[in-house]
């Protein structure tokens, strides 16, 4: 596992609640992992804090699953790496 | 439109003598203190050090620690009292019309520590920008504790908390009592909950002298009625009491613990903070709680009282006692619990109501500590008997409780034996 996606599963572990077995790549925050709509603006905010990125709300809106916040947030890393 | 009658058949409290009912009731007879040096910040460059805190408070015991996080102190205080409350009144949630339960649960001031930390955050580093938790405001305002309660049990009646500072939770339970009494309820949970031992807390109310100074000796401080007098010691905490329409409870054999008979309400309309120096509006709010009971003031065989320890209001409230209570004033056992307790502030109206509550039910009247002898103020009428430093036996009948809120809003109620 890289160090982003291990970083993102202890943040989410600690936001939510939930098992570390539980968070899986496909697993949703609304519908697997019962975050609301506030648990995910926190959580966003913490993974743009823990990663020094800035996460756009509409962006925010797209991310609806573990996988896909690793994604987001690796992307945002090598982008701001490369500039 | 015959009024309904509304008694009580719940107990919880969260105090800084004990984090149940019987704990805290077993410490005011006993005449312990709740103060200590202050452990939830570091008060060594304030001008007060101590306080009456809560102790060993795990809120792991009452909830997850995702809850834990959405929840200020003050909350977590609230959920945990009214929790010792249901469990008290045995009320079986499968059987209660949840949209005739409600929750009127007050705070005089609200989650300061969240407020404080949220701003703080902001304040150290404003080139990051505004980044506040979406919890701070719904974690932060004084209405969230009733929101909570209702979450936590499906109640849908009425819902709403009351501020008038420390006489917050007095008021709640009035209106928790109208509404049922009008027939727009089957039972309310109500009370207060508070949580401002915290730096801008503290900070504010030495701002305006308003809290004893006597560090070198925290469990003596609260002396309301003596001489040496200096002001009120902080406290926190939570008290919560289940309201219950009475055919209601009879109906499903409650235990019922006093009955609500009267609720006053004035306002001094003189100052911000100092208590009107003839007490007009504390003798009005007692007069008008004794007619809303429809009580002579003789009914009346105990008043647990404001009694801050501040030395205008206890003179004050004296003073207004006299005047309402006549010849009878010398008959009746007065105590400041705050003595012991400190002052709950937004919570202090419920959790001196429910003490007259366990007055009744109990026949013994806890102290007023901390009086020296030799320490008798010239100013107070020293004749009344003020319960001083030792618990007395007494059968109460019915029973009164003050409170005094910044602003000028005052509040009283009354609770009496039931009998059918």
């Amino acid at each position: 596992m890289s160090d982003v996606a291990s970083t993102v599963k202890e943040i989410i572990v600690e936001k939510l609640g939930v098992k570390e077995s539980e968070v899986t790549p496909e697993a949703n925050f609304t519908n697997d992992l019962g975050a609301d709509s506030l648990d995910t603006v926190e959580m966003i905010m913490e993974f743009e804090t823990r990663f020094d990125i800035k996460i756009a709300d509409d962006q925010a809106e797209k991310i609806t699953t573990v996988g896909e916040a690793i994604a987001h947030i690796e992307k945002a890393i090598a982008e701001k790496e490369n500039k | 439109m015959e009024l309904k009658r509304v008694v009580v058949t719940g107990l919880g409290a969260i105090t800084p003598l004990g984090n149940d009912v019987p704990s805290t009731w077993d410490a005011l007879l006993k005449g312990v203190s709740g103060a200590g040096p202050i452990t939830l910040f570091d008060a060594s460059e304030f001008k007060t050090q101590f306080a009456c805190e809560v102790k060993n408070f795990d809120p792991l015991k009452y909830f997850s620690a995702k809850e834990v996080r959405k929840l200020d102190r003050y909350t977590q205080f609230a959920l945990a009292a009214t929790q010792e409350s249901m469990a008290d009144s045995g009320l079986d949630l499968e059987k209660v019309n949840k949209d005739r339960a409600g929750v009127i649960f007050s705070a005089g001031i609200g989650g300061i520590s969240t407020f404080e930390q949220e701003v703080g955050n902001y304040a150290v580093a404003p080139e990051k920008g505004p980044r506040f938790s979406p919890f701070f405001i719904p974690k932060m305002i004084a209405d969230i504790a009733a929101g909570q309660i209702s979450m936590l049990y499906g109640f849908r009646g009425p819902n709403f908390g009351i501020v008038s500072a420390c006489a917050s939770s007095t008021h709640a339970l009035i209106d928790a009592y109208n509404y049922i009494r009008l027939g727009k309820a089957d039972l309310i949970v109500s009370g207060g909950a508070e949580a401002a031992i915290t730096v801008s807390g503290v900070g504010g109310f030495n701002a305006m002298h308003a809290l004893s100074t006597r560090n070198d000796s925290p469990e003596t401080a609260s002396r309301p009625f003596s001489a040496s007098r200096d002001g009120f010691v902080m406290g926190e905490g939570s008290a919560c009491l289940i309201l219950e329409e009475l055919e209601h409870a009879l109906a499903r054999g409650a235990k019922i613990y006093a009955e609500v008979v009267g609720g006053g309400m004035s306002a001094d309309a003189y100052h911000l903070t100092a208590t009107h120096p003839e007490g007009l509006g504390a003798k009005l709010v007692m007069q008008n709680a004794l007619d809303d009971a429809h009580m002579a003031p003789e009914e009346i065989d105990y008043i647990n009282v404001h009694g801050t320890s501040t030395p205008v209001g206890d003179k004050s409230e004296a003073k207004a006692i006299l005047e309402v209570f006549g010849d009878h004033a010398y008959d009746l056992n007065i105590s400041s619990t705050k003595s012991m307790t400190g002052h709950l502030l937004g919570a202090t109206g419920a959790l001196e109501a429910l003490i007259c509550v366990k007055t009744i039910d109990e026949s013994i009247v806890p102290p007023t500590i901390n009086h020296a002898e030799g320490d008798d103020d010239p100013e107070i009428d020293n004749k009344l008997n003020f319960t001083f430093n030792k618990a007395q036996k007494r059968e109460v009948n019915a029973a009164l409780s003050n409170t005094f809120g910044f602003g000028g809003h005052n509040a009283s109620i009354i609770v009496k034996k039931f009998t059918k």
